[in-house]
């Protein structure tokens, strides 16, 4: 696991946030391994407030162990060590200040594929308030479950079946509804590990415009294999390579004209 | 064309590109419409206002060009939005190109100040002026409503201003020969004459790309050409048989 | 002058098609083939069950129907109750032997060599005159009159009734002698003898006589002794699965575990008797042959099986809904309790169902605990002694009696009767815990 912080890196890591008041999430020197083999080589990388930032690079590039280190989703994995700061509004998740259980309903998570709990509409939401308690009675459940599914645009089609099994809708409404859970327990963070990857287009598209209206209250970062999703839908982009954080910048800027060699490459298909 | 989008600010991005087309043309518009007011009025003040207000078009072809560079790498558009995008970029060329004429003409009034009237001519370059700027919004119009209909028929327009131009042409080759005083007012007007011209034709390019956007296909047949000022010849005999035609 | 005359094309390599075309004819006869022997395995593994079931209902069926005789009786009320105070102990030490025996000397009044009238009262059973007390201990009231009783048959008499004896045989072979035939006969046309359902198969404890021996006994034991085993196997197993799936670090330790439990699983079951010999008899001095016991020995005889198929069942649990749960801030207890236990559930209740099954039909190490003893009685709590239904069987088995034959049969097709039922209770309750996901 990770080293407590040193002192000194932590008033660096503060000084930046004054700095920039809208930095939420801060790595300083990560490196994962997977037993013996290393996957992330000293990331650096600031994820901005309220605003998406996409990570892109190619199969095996190290950006979704990067972005389940930001949810600690990676001390499931057996033989996986993380090593480095992750500063989230300044304080060390590794740290013992933050429990993992704690950290994941301020960082919520959206996968690849999606995965509905095999109960009703209705309990899929409400789960995460339910055992993180931020609800009591039966009406404030009913208040945070239409809540958290009309802000994931799925309100209107599921409002007459709430108790029909999570599992009986589409891809894209089951994706829909995989993010509604994760806003239902009202997060700071959003991680989405390719959303998009297992839907069609019309479903992706709704996707993009619910990431756009969710931008507003929460920060988003998004690990995409599409780069014209990245494009699309991100303001900051992180190009990975083998471990590396080769570039990042506004994404307008990385698409038109990006400053690293090896970024153009990728993103032309001048390279796999 | 087509409804809106999915991605609502993909919607939003394409108002703010039609937005910009339509200042610039407006700016363009409004240029042309005062560099020959103050040209006939002969009011030299309103020229040189004119002249610097020109640099307000240029910047607005650069943040367009610049911003479709942007939706291209962005939005990766494809069918009608690509045609929306890339017409947009040759449109806001052709109006800078309009904006540079109508600063020419204004060139052109401060010099011909001091110079004998010339009310006749002057009147027919009047007469273009408001053509070609009725023949401007048509086409902008059509541009923003994405209408190729009314497209079209800008395009037929253009033949009387082509008309007028061949006529003004021959006119002054004959004040010209008539009197060397006029040498350099004629000449002076001669180039305005060609500008409102060229500003016609490229109004008509114009449409024929609102024509593309819309259908996705060039306009096969050639262009009604009516402009034969590039083999009128005027000698000294047609100069004595107008005097002469002209006398009761 | 060129040669345009057209050469056949050297035809050296033949298309795809062509090849597979050759091939195909010996491929789907290698197909036919292969459903042929997969046909012929199933139909004879149905064959040998057939043959197997139709042996035991052939000769077991006859066992749930008894003969009956009816006597009139009078129940002389000094015999029975001299006091005339109806005490229960004056009750049941009343020789209600020789009211039947009175009653079938009134019935055949010319039988008089002691022989014969030895005979003669062998004909009902030797447990009539425990029935007998049964019925005036129910109604006294009926003391003092004459009143028509149904007897069970003795075990021969019942044999020969349902046919099982080949009156071609000559006497001497035979345990049913002609005067006996003779006497049944009469008292058939007399309309007395009646063929009625077994009641008593299902009511009644172990007996020395075939007639009065019923499964009541066995099949209770046989709950009680699963009822301890599901108890304490069903709770252990699957907590064990939980801790050795979820939360047990992955190292040597756990490996080495894995390995013991899968031995186990594959342990002789003589052996876990052996075990529950020495440790809980032995050592701790728990009653003999009492279900408590026994329900010991098979939990822990099961719990590998439980163990293992839980085990399996938590694994086929995508990983998908355990990442879905902790993203959403579940700790790991929660996440199994809410989300893997559940889905798990069909699979963990298949395994503990086989295990029970196996359990039920197990005999070799309750035989070393004990319960091989002869119980009448049939137990009232865990700590009575008891014997089970497999030991049941065997113990009937042992015996040569015609009567016990077909009790043996009958005894086995209710075990299956259990098992079927057991199998179908799994059913349902996977039914019901089945989710889509």
């Amino acid at each position: 696991m990770s080293q407590l912080a040193q002192p000194i890196l932590q008033d660096e890591a503060l000084a930046a946030l004054d700095a920039a008041p809208n930095l939420k999430i801060s790595a300083r020197g990560v490196d994962v391994f997977y037993g013996a083999k290393q996957a992330l080589f000293g990331i650096d990388l600031d994820i901005g407030s309220r605003m998406v930032t996409s990570l892109i690079g190619p199969s095996g590039c190290g950006k979704s162990t990067f972005i389940r280190c930001l949810n600690r989703m990676n001390d499931i994995i057996d033989g996986c060590r993380v090593e480095g700061q992750i500063l989230l509004d300044g304080n060390d998740i590794y740290g013992h200040l933050i429990d993992a259980v704690q950290l994941r309903a301020l960082v919520g998570m959206v996968f690849q594929k999606p995965n509905p709990f095999p109960k009703s509409i209705y309990d899929n939401v409400a789960y995460g308030p339910r055992i993180h308690g931020l609800a009591a009675a039966k009406d404030e459940f009913d208040d945070i479950v239409e809540r958290s599914l009309q802000r994931a645009g799925l309100w209107n089609e599921v409002k007459d079946r709430l108790n029909e099994p999570g599992t009986s809708l589409s891809g894209g409404q089951q994706q829909r509804l995989c993010i509604a859970r994760a806003i239902a327990v009202s997060p700071e963070v959003i991680l989405m590990d390719e959303p998009c990857s297992a839907l069609d287009p019309i479903a992706t598209a709704r996707i993009e415009e619910l990431i756009d209206e969710l931008r507003e209250n929460f920060t988003i970062v998004i690990v995409t294999h599409s780069m014209q999703q990245a494009a699309r839908v991100s303001q900051r982009t992180a190009f990975f390579h083998l471990g590396d954080v080769v570039e990042v910048g506004e994404t307008e800027q990385i698409f038109t004209n990006p400053r690293e060699r090896r970024t153009q490459d990728y993103i032309t298909g001048r390279f796999g | 064309m087509s409804k809106d989008h999915i991605v609502s600010s993909f919607d939003a991005d394409l108002s703010r590109l039609d937005n910009m087309i339509a200042e610039m043309g407006g700016l363009a518009e409004s240029q042309l419409a005062r560099s020959i007011e103050a040209l006939c009025k002969r009011d030299t003040e309103a020229a040189e206002r004119i002249i610097p207000a020109d640099k307000k078009i240029d910047a607005l072809e650069e943040e367009i060009y610049e911003y479709t560079v942007k939706l291209l790498a962005l939005r990766q558009p494809v069918a009608d939005d690509l045609r929306i995008v890339i017409s947009a970029i040759k449109i806001s060329s052709v109006i800078e190109r309009i904006g540079d004429y109508a600063k020419n003409i204004s060139k052109r009034t401060i010099v011909l100040k001091d110079n004998p009237s010339l009310t006749g001519a002057l009147n027919t370059v009047s007469r273009m002026g408001d053509l070609v700027q009725a023949m401007i919004k048509q086409a902008l119009d059509a541009y923003i409503e994405r209408d190729a209909d009314k497209a079209g028929d800008v395009r037929a327009r253009d033949r009387e201003v082509d008309l007028l131009h061949t006529s003004l042409f021959r006119e002054l080759l004959t004040y010209m020969m008539e009197d060397p005083r006029y040498i350099t007012p004629c000449t002076h007007l001669l180039f305005v004459a060609k500008n409102i011209e060229r500003i016609g034709d490229h109004t008509t390019g114009i449409a024929e790309q609102v024509h593309f956007m819309v259908h996705g296909e060039m306009l096969a047949d050639d262009r009604p050409k009516d402009d034969h000022s590039s083999t009128t010849i005027v000698t000294p005999e047609d100069v004595k048989n107008d005097r002469e035609s002209a006398q009761p | 002058m060129t040669d345009m005359a057209a050469r056949a094309p050297i035809d050296t390599a033949k298309s795809t098609g062509d090849i597979v075309r050759n091939s195909l004819k010996r491929r789907y006869a290698a197909e036919r083939r292969f459903k042929f022997y997969g046909l012929t395995a199933v139909c004879t593994a149905l064959a040998f069950l057939a043959i197997m079931l139709g042996n035991i209902v052939y000769k077991g069926h006859s066992a749930f129907v008894q003969t009956n005789i009816e006597l009139e009786i009078y129940l002389d009320e000094s015999v029975i109750d001299p006091q005339g105070h109806r005490d229960p102990k004056a009750l049941i030490s009343a020789d209600y032997g020789g009211l039947i025996k009175a009653s079938l000397r009134k019935k055949f009044p010319d039988v008089r060599k002691r022989r014969d009238k030895k005979a003669l009262y062998k004909l009902v059973s030797g447990g009539a005159a425990f029935e007998l007390y049964q019925m005036v201990l129910a109604d006294p009231a009926l003391i003092g009159q004459t009143v028509a009783v149904s007897l069970t048959a003795s075990a021969d008499i019942d044999i020969f009734n349902k046919g099982g004896i080949d009156i071609n045989l000559p006497e001497s072979d035979r345990r049913v002698k002609d005067k006996e035939i003779r006497w049944l006969e009469t008292l058939r046309t007399a309309g007395a003898v009646s063929i009625d359902f077994n009641t008593r198969f299902f009511t009644a404890g172990d007996s020395r006589d075939p007639e009065q021996a019923g499964v009541l006994g066995a099949v209770v034991g046989s709950t009680l002794t699963l009822i301890i085993t599901l108890l304490l196997s069903f709770p252990l197993g699957i907590m064990a699965a939980v801790y050795l799936e979820e939360f047990a670090p992955k190292n040597r330790w756990t490996d080495i575990i894995e390995v013991n439990i899968n031995n186990l699983a594959a342990v002789p079951s003589i052996v876990f008797g052996l075990l529950g010999l020495a440790v809980f008899l032995n050592f701790f001095g728990l009653p003999r042959s009492a279900p408590l016991v026994g329900g010991l020995v098979l939990a822990l005889m099961t719990l590998p099986t439980i163990i293992i198929a839980s085990r399996a069942a938590l694994k086929s649990v995508p990983p998908s809904i355990r990442e879905a749960a902790l993203g959403v801030g579940a700790s790991r207890l929660q996440t199994v309790v809410d989300h893997v236990l559940p889905l798990a559930m069909p699979g963990m209740l298949t395994g503990t169902i086989i295990g029970m099954a196996r359990a039920l039909g197990e005999s070799a190490p309750l035989l070393m605990i004990g319960m091989v003893a002869f119980i009448v009685d049939v137990p009232h709590g865990p700590t009575d002694p008891a014997t089970v239904l497999p030991v049941q069987v065997y113990l009937w088995a042992d015996s040569p009696e015609r009567a016990f034959v077909e009790r043996t049969s009958a005894a086995i097709m209710v075990l299956l009767a259990f098992l079927i039922c057991m199998n179908l209770a799994a059913q349902i309750l996977r039914q019901k815990f089945e989710r889509r996901w």
